[in-house]
């Protein structure tokens, strides 16, 4: 027996989400290094899909459909991974104080609601606490937007073209990711750029797609990521706008994590 | 020339990148096109409308907060849609959390489903390969698939060795993959 054969079986029930255990490791290890294995298994999710297109019922009640668009409504997009777009010449310098008052924002929340969970006690004890550290950040983030601010890029003497220049600002506790470039070159029409954290293990996952402004900068902030990813490095490539699933080569921007 | 061929419906890559710039329209537009797939997966595996109703609207805000997780260039939304359904229902019946991400979820079907005829046609194959297979096989795919039991929960209800089962389920795939290609 092939050792494709020996994970012929497995790879339909891992299709399914249904493989447990040693054998769901061990197939995983062999997937990493098999590309036979790995297209056998896009086509054995193809299969699957075929047997969920298989069911048939009734319509969705119609009151699903205003709830969808009640919710989406309360939901804007853009203002996540497209946040940098638009922005004004400023924020290179001041992304990241801009990327730590967003961290001290979401830490505090994420201090919130773990203490909600455990009891209303703890959490009034801790009230006044978090109006000081929420403070704090209100304070940083009224600056940044303040109408006088003075906002200067402070680089070398004598370097005229400053370069592309990223910073990911990345907590696996957290499940969170801020992402702030400068001096971005434009474009090519319908592309973007693309933000992946390169995992110890496994594939590079995808981490938001953003375009810069007319100045190069950028921000992608908390986009939607696994969680406990071990991250490694983080890099950027040119992407077709709707994203990609996996990145184009070349990198044009990567940077190794701590 | 008809009001049709001048306006044509937009396709779904032209829609996801409509959401992308936060269009609600073109997300009316694909819930309108594919809202009764994602329930009807999200029914059959936990057979609670109301249930059933929670998983369309989260698999759909999903699609509304990231769009880009799904890939047109790698296969057509509504199979995509449809393993999110399941995968997430599966994960609601199972009562744990979500197992995978749909940024992960790659689906690739051959032939071409696009349209909802060339759905239709593959779905009529695909129910009559079902019909004709030994019902301990279909038994073990439907098991597997739309109830989420791992191969040696299938064997310990069934009875039949871990063998065997897996073997019902690789075989029961092919068989369905077969059904559709065949013209």
């Amino acid at each position: 027996m092939s050792v494709h054969e020996q994970f012929g079986e497995d790879l339909a029930l891992y299709a399914f989400g249904c493989l447990e255990g040693n054998e769901r490791a061990a197939l995983e290890r062999h997937l990493e290094e098999c590309a036979s294995c790995r297209r056998e298994l896009e086509q054995l999710r193809g299969d699957a899909a075929l047997l969920a297109l298989s069911a048939s019922g009734p319509t969705p009640p119609a009151r699903a459909q205003t709830r969808l668009m009640d919710a989406i409504a309360k939901e804007p997009r853009g203002r996540k991974a497209e946040a940098g777009v638009g922005r004004t010449k400023w924020w290179p310098a001041f992304g990241w104080a801009a990327a730590a008052a967003m961290v001290v924002v979401a830490a505090v929340m994420w201090n919130q609601n773990v203490q909600l969970k455990s009891s209303l006690a703890a959490l009034q004890g801790l009230s006044e606490q978090q109006k000081f550290e929420l403070g704090q950040a209100r304070h940083v983030v009224d600056t940044l937007t303040a109408q006088d601010v003075q906002r200067v890029d402070v680089m070398p003497v004598g370097l005229k073209a400053p370069p592309p220049q990223g910073k990911a600002i990345y907590s696996r506790q957290n499940n969170g990711l801020i992402f702030v470039a400068s001096n971005l070159l434009p474009l090519p029409a319908q592309k973007a750029y693309e933000l992946w954290i390169i995992p110890t293990q496994g594939a590079p996952i995808p981490a938001g797609i953003f375009k810069p402004d007319a100045h190069g900068g950028a921000m992608v902030i908390n986009p939607p990521i696994p969680s406990g990813i071990d991250a490694k490095a983080f890099a950027i490539t040119i992407e077709p706008e709707q994203g990609s699933t996996t990145p184009t080569m070349p990198i044009v921007m990567l940077g190794a994590g701590g | 020339m008809s009001t049709a061929a001048r306006n044509p419906e937009p396709n779904d890559g032209a829609l996801i990148a409509a959401i992308h710039s936060g269009n609600q329209d073109a997300m009316a537009q694909l819930y309108a096109r594919y809202s009764s797939v994602v329930y009807a997966v999200a029914l059959r595996v936990l057979g609670d409308p109301a249930a059933a109703e929670d998983v369309l609207q989260e698999v759909f805000m999903q699609l509304w907060r990231s769009p880009g997780s799904f890939d047109s260039g790698r296969g057509n939304l509504a199979p995509w849609l449809a393993v999110i359904a399941r995968n997430r229902a599966v994960d609601v019946l199972r009562k744990r959390r979500p197992q995978t991400e749909i940024s992960e979820t790659i689906v690739s079907v051959e032939p071409d489903l696009a349209s909802d005829t060339d759905r239709s046609r593959a779905m009529e194959k695909v129910r009559a390969a079902l019909k004709d297979m030994p019902a301990t096989q279909r038994s073990s795919l439907e098991m597997a698939y739309f109830e989420g039991y791992s191969h040696s929960e299938i064997s310990e209800k069934t009875g039949e060795p871990l063998g065997t089962v897996k073997t019902r389920i690789r075989t029961g795939l092919m068989l369905l993959r077969k059904a559709v290609e065949t013209r």
